[in-house]
């Protein structure tokens, strides 16, 4: 690749990157009026959460019956099966939770953000609204918005606690760990300080999330390639940004 | 009839009853100008008829009548008020004064035929819930849709879509009604019933109104002023009868119809035998 093609795409990541700073100023503005209107916020939180939640479940409990058939696999090399509790506990609370909670908020509910909100733009709804004086980032974005960010961190709970069920179903009940040491283990390894890292985490993934689907369906091209491109670019976006976030606050954690 | 060089104002009448004045516009997307120079005005109480070919900027126009887009030089003034000079909310309060019929209707689709027609009372005023239905239900009964009230904008025809989007448009009282493309692909029925109550709404309610068509006969049938837009420029302004006898090639070509013309038809291509003998080029 040449010099001038890095310089092209260095170009372009800035501009995006300054863009979407720039709008999320705009809708953190918009957020303030947004309030006035409860009903929106929560039919959106019925929306992008409700309506994930068969999935997150569905997803948390297979997580949880993996970690523990993989978990008891390596502890019981060293005797120490007991501890698959705490180690459950851990993983799911501080990792897998917050960080499979945000990929799949990124495929089912983001996706869907991005395609509604490209349609209106696609068919002239947006327009419409700023025609009637109402301003569409205030009634349309600001609303997905904070029902996202308010939604993300109540299913990755949901998704550590099913997930927790799943592993205590597969280590206690399948492979005979004994059930009073897998809880009580748990209880004594993991502290608030686990608990509040996943819950900050899960909140940024939300915010970076929500962000990225209302931004792209905001700005998608108004036709059926330009929306089916800002729903693409949403997964990937949000996909890759949750990973790299994770990183970042996991070793801001530790 | 004006030429060219002096199209403004459309008829007789002073400037001071400009509702909304376009002076000196030049607009250019990527270079590309689509307005260079162009004036216009619609004055109070009367129908004015915007006209042109495909990609003349009739489109553009409306968004810049409706604050969307800034012109590169000019001014656009609604209400005596430059928008360039506005800030945001300013220019919301201008657009409260001011309605508008999209081509598609751009209903809301996630709301009923009642909830958008509504949509902007509940927007804009506190009104209790039995007046809003009142208000809503007369605006419907307006457009001869009173009983589709629940239906969703999925159920509804194309032209029941633009009925419903107009009495959205009507239903907060707009002193100017600007209609983009108010007639394509409407059956002879809902066409006449549109045109009547664009006449209808100008003299009952005295609404400015704005129709940006190329359908010539069924402005001309309604419309008080009319301007020609062609290659970023006002060509023509007059009455529809003025533009009718005008002896311009060009507005004839587009009153008449004739594909024969100083406005091109063809878009530019390379010479049409050389092309069909050639074996590379598509």
């Amino acid at each position: 690749m040449s010099n001038g093609r890095h310089h092209d795409i260095l170009l372009q990541g800035a501009r995006k990157f300054g863009s979407t700073a720039l709008f999320l100023v705009q809708l953190l503005i918009q957020c303030v009026p947004a309030f006035g209107r409860p009903r929106l916020i929560v039919y959106q939180v019925y929306n992008t959460g409700a309506r994930s939640l068969i999935i997150i479940m569905l997803a948390g409990l297979f997580v949880g019956m993996v970690l523990a058939l993989q978990g008891f696999n390596l502890l019981q090399r060293f005797g120490s099966e007991e501890s698959l509790g705490s180690a459950a506990a851990i993983g799911m609370l501080k990792e897998l939770g917050p960080v499979v909670t945000a990929l799949l908020f990124a495929g089912r509910a983001g996706t869907a953000l991005t395609s509604e909100i490209g349609l209106m733009r696609a068919t002239d709804q947006l327009v419409a609204m700023e025609i009637m004086a109402v301003n569409p980032l205030r009634y349309v974005a600001a609303p997905r918005f904070i029902g996202g960010l308010i939604a993300m961190p109540l299913l990755a709970a949901i998704f550590s606690v099913i997930g927790l069920y799943g592993a205590q179903l597969v280590g206690v009940q399948f492979l005979g760990v004994d059930q009073g040491a897998f809880w009580s283990q748990m209880q004594s390894a993991v502290s608030w300080h686990d608990v509040n890292q996943g819950f900050v985490k899960s909140l940024v993934f939300g915010l970076a999330c929500s962000l990225i689907a209302v931004n792209e369906g905001y700005h998608a091209e108004p036709t059926a390639a330009g929306v089916g491109l800002a729903t693409t670019r949403t997964v990937v976006a949000s996909s890759v940004l949750t990973l790299l976030l994770d990183y970042v606050l996991t070793a801001a954690f530790l | 009839m004006t030429s060219s060089e002096a199209p403004n104002p459309a008829s007789s009448g002073s400037p001071d009853d400009a509702v909304v004045a376009v002076r000196d516009v030049h607009y250019a997307v990527d270079n590309r100008p689509i307005f260079s120079g162009a004036n216009l005005m619609a004055r109070r109480g009367r129908i004015t008829a915007i006209m042109g070919p495909s990609g003349t900027g009739k489109t553009t126009l409306l968004r810049l009548i409706t604050a969307q887009i800034q012109p590169d030089q000019g001014e656009v003034t609604v209400f005596g008020q430059n928008f360039a000079k506005l800030q945001s909310d300013e220019i919301y309060a201008v657009r409260k004064r001011m309605g508008m019929l999209f081509q598609n209707g751009a209903l809301l689709t996630d709301m009923s035929v009642f909830e958008n027609v509504a949509f902007p009372v509940r927007e804009h005023t506190d009104l209790p819930e039995s007046l809003v239905r009142t208000l809503v239900l007369t605006k419907l009964e307006a457009v001869g849709l009173r009983g589709a009230t629940d239906l969703m904008p999925a159920e509804l025809s194309g032209g029941m879509a633009r009925r419903v989007a107009l009495a959205r448009a009507i239903v907060m009282d707009p002193e100017v009604l600007i209609y983009d493309e108010p007639f394509v692909g409407l059956d002879p029925i809902s066409l006449g019933f549109i045109l009547r109550l664009i006449k209808q709404m100008n003299v009952a309610l005295g609404i400015t109104s704005i129709v940006v068509s190329h359908d010539v006969q069924e402005l001309s049938s309604i419309a008080d002023d009319s301007y020609l837009l062609s290659d970023g420029k006002v060509i023509a302004s007059g009455t529809p009868k003025e533009l009718l006898a005008s002896g311009n090639p060009a507005v004839r070509q587009f009153m008449t119809g004739g594909a024969e013309g100083p406005v091109r038809f063809q878009y530019p291509a390379p010479d049409y035998t050389t092309q069909l003998l050639s074996v590379e080029e598509r």
